[in-house]
């Protein structure tokens, strides 16, 4: 997907995003269908998820198991900033607010990923793993203790103002902003640290540098994605951004192939769905998701919806 | 100095089952150079062994008694060993050339396999089941400590694996042909060591001690599920990574240490609620000031 490509869908997310967003209060055809608009509302904030994991893990090929940690920071960062502000705000400036709520989470989780991303700078492959796994248990352990967050029973009575307009203006944005990046001479250099790092520093190309602003960035949009979360659930428990949330994105990411943003985006939706389609089936979920893992990591590490591989062959360390 | 010395029992029965469990991880990652993320599911499948097959030996056996756990153990040792080089030969040797990033997923994906298929209501299910009292347990009082016996037999039992393991690794010509492949893998094969053998020799070695973890570890804990060993198995891969991984030493003191860490830090009033957290704010201060472990050999990255 190249830089106009990108521009292109940004316009179609938005307008999508608006029009559903209206049409839900407006059409007939969206009438008492809250049900399908909460499960579109969840398949957005997976895209945001996916894609933001997709720079870290697929692009730039720093493999991160800490998603769901950055997600639970902007999640309770923006809760607790609209529960704090919102009885002062009258309603028509509720949007602003909601805006600067989910910015500001976005802002905080960004915050921490530049404290992952620092240390980690000294590792890679499995010890990556492990480091941001530990972060994404460490935030939770820290939100569990939270009083002022609910501790382990929850933050309650979260506003709802997540709307279909919100999620897919966010999800275009992020989008956007992934391929954008990724696309720009400047992100050229993602590419080359993830595959072969060496060779990039050897072209003048400061590794650092990248996986630092990969991690920021990707952090950003999945507090961005907590916040739209916490104000779609209306409620938020640190049980919620344990490892499996984080095995859940990261399933998303090399189903659609790493640093495939199409893939990834349609993987996100896919995964997000099928739970509801496989109600009956849900005790065997999770062991289908791990046979799945499996069973790609030896018939097709590149992802199963990649058409031509850019990176022929396997994941890298 | 009573508080010291009953945290100081605590921490080294802890510690002393995280060891046993570290030794695994470091014993794969020496000749495979990757984390085993399953290898903390062969611990639980351990105790669930341990649990199924401790009513058959009843039959057989007075059951608490040394001899009834000791058949238990062995047999429970014996299965998992089985399915750890079951594992390596499913799972990681088709990939054996393929990509690190590759096999650390596959090997998540191993380990939820293992987790969720036996969460399910037609394996052990999700519940916590209580574990059988396999040894006359009793406390001895000294003093104002409490030593219970079972803290005692974990203690001997390590002592003595380590032992044992230290023999087969220094002194026998398997354990020798693993330090080989360990050291290099390709000139260990030129010298005509069976890599494969080596490999899935490890993995035995590995699980089996795994087994005994678990069994220990569900002898303190309340009860066994198939989660039981998420906890355990991260801090004794932490404990693994602290002593410098690949380092089998290593692995024993850095299991150790993090067991007494944790004990203290959890009689600590303030800081017990954190003890979740403890052994990974440790596993990141290893890494960013000593990321060779406390016992390991800084390397060199050839290009």
């Amino acid at each position: 997907m190249n830089n106009r490509g990108a521009k292109r869908w940004l316009m179609l997310g938005i307008a999508l995003a608006v029009v559903i967003s209206y049409g839900y209060e407006f059409l007939p055809v969206f009438k008492g269908k809250g049900y399908y608009l909460g499960i579109a509302i969840d398949c957005g904030i997976s895209i945001i998820l996916a894609v933001s994991l997709n720079l870290i893990n697929g692009h730039t090929g720093q493999f991160s198991l800490g998603h769901a940690g950055f997600m639970a920071v902007g999640g309770y960062a923006a809760a607790k900033f609209s529960l704090v502000f919102e009885p002062m705000v009258p309603d028509s400036l509720k949007p602003l607010l909601f805006l600067v709520a989910l910015v500001l989470g976005g802002c905080l989780a960004a915050l921490t990923g530049l404290g992952v991303g620092i240390p980690s700078l000294r590792l890679k492959g499995d010890y990556l793993a492990i480091v941001t796994l530990g972060f994404g248990e460490i935030i939770r352990v820290i939100v569990q203790n939270m009083d002022a967050v609910g501790a382990a029973s929850g933050l309650k009575g979260i506003p709802k103002w997540t709307t279909m307009g919100w999620t897919f203006a966010f999800a275009a944005v992020t989008v956007y902003a992934v391929s954008a990046l990724v696309n720009s001479t400047y992100g050229r250099g993602f590419i080359a640290v993830s595959d072969d790092e060496v060779a990039a520093t050897s072209m003048g190309i400061n590794p650092v540098r990248y996986k630092v602003t990969a991690f920021v960035t990707g952090a950003f949009f999945a507090g961005i994605a907590g916040g739209l979360y916490a104000h779609h659930k209306q409620f938020l428990s640190p049980t919620g951004f344990d490892f499996l949330k984080s095995i859940d994105i990261v399933v998303m990411v090399i189903l659609g192939g790493m640093g495939r943003t199409v893939g990834v985006i349609i993987a996100a939706v896919l995964l997000t769905l099928l739970p509801e389609f496989l109600r009956q089936f849900a005790d065997y979920r999770m062991i289908i998701y791990s046979l799945l893992i499996i069973a790609l990591m030896m018939a097709r590490p590149q992802g199963l919806f990649t058409l031509g591989a850019r990176k022929k062959g396997a994941a890298r360390v | 100095m009573d508080w010291f010395l009953q945290q100081l029992i605590n921490g080294l029965a802890l510690g002393s089952i995280y060891a046993l469990i570290a030794l695994g991880y470091t014993m794969v990652y020496g000749v495979l150079r990757f984390i085993n993320f399953a290898h903390s599911d062969v611990l639980m499948l351990g105790a669930f062994s341990a649990y199924y097959i401790a009513p058959a030996v009843q039959k057989l056996l007075p059951l608490p008694s040394f001899t009834g756990a000791m058949i238990v153990v062995l047999i429970s040792t014996l299965i998992c060993a089985g399915i750890g080089i079951l594992i390596e030969y499913l799972a990681y040797r088709p990939l054996r050339s393929r990509p690190k990033l590759t096999v650390l997923i596959t090997a998540i994906g191993v380990s939820l396999f293992i987790e969720f298929t036996c969460q399910h209501k037609s394996v052990f299910g999700a519940d916590t089941k209580p574990f059988p009292m396999l040894l006359p347990a009793s406390d001895f009082h000294l003093g104002g400590l409490v030593f219970s016996s079972n803290d005692i037999v974990v203690l001997i039992l390590t002592v003595l694996l380590l032992t044992a393991l230290w023999f087969v690794v220094q002194r026998t010509k398997m354990g020798t042909a693993m330090r080989a492949v360990s050291f290099n893998q390709q000139a260990a094969a030129l010298m005509g060591i069976n890599i494969n053998r080596i490999i899935s020799f490890t993995f035995g070695l590995g699980s089996a001690l795994a087994a005994v973890a678990g069994i220990l570890y569900a002898l303190k804990a309340p009860g066994i599920e198939p989660l039981m060993g998420v906890q355990p198995g991260i801090r004794a891969f932490i404990a693994a990574v602290l002593g410098g991984i690949g380092n089998l030493p290593g692995a024993a003191l850095g299991g150790i240490v993090i067991g007494l860490l944790e004990t203290f830090a959890g009689g600590i009033s303030g800081l017990s609620s954190y003890r979740d957290g403890i052994a990974f704010a440790i596993l990141i201060l290893i890494l960013l000031f000593k990321p060779a472990g406390l016992l390991g050999k800084a390397t060199v990255e050839k290009v």
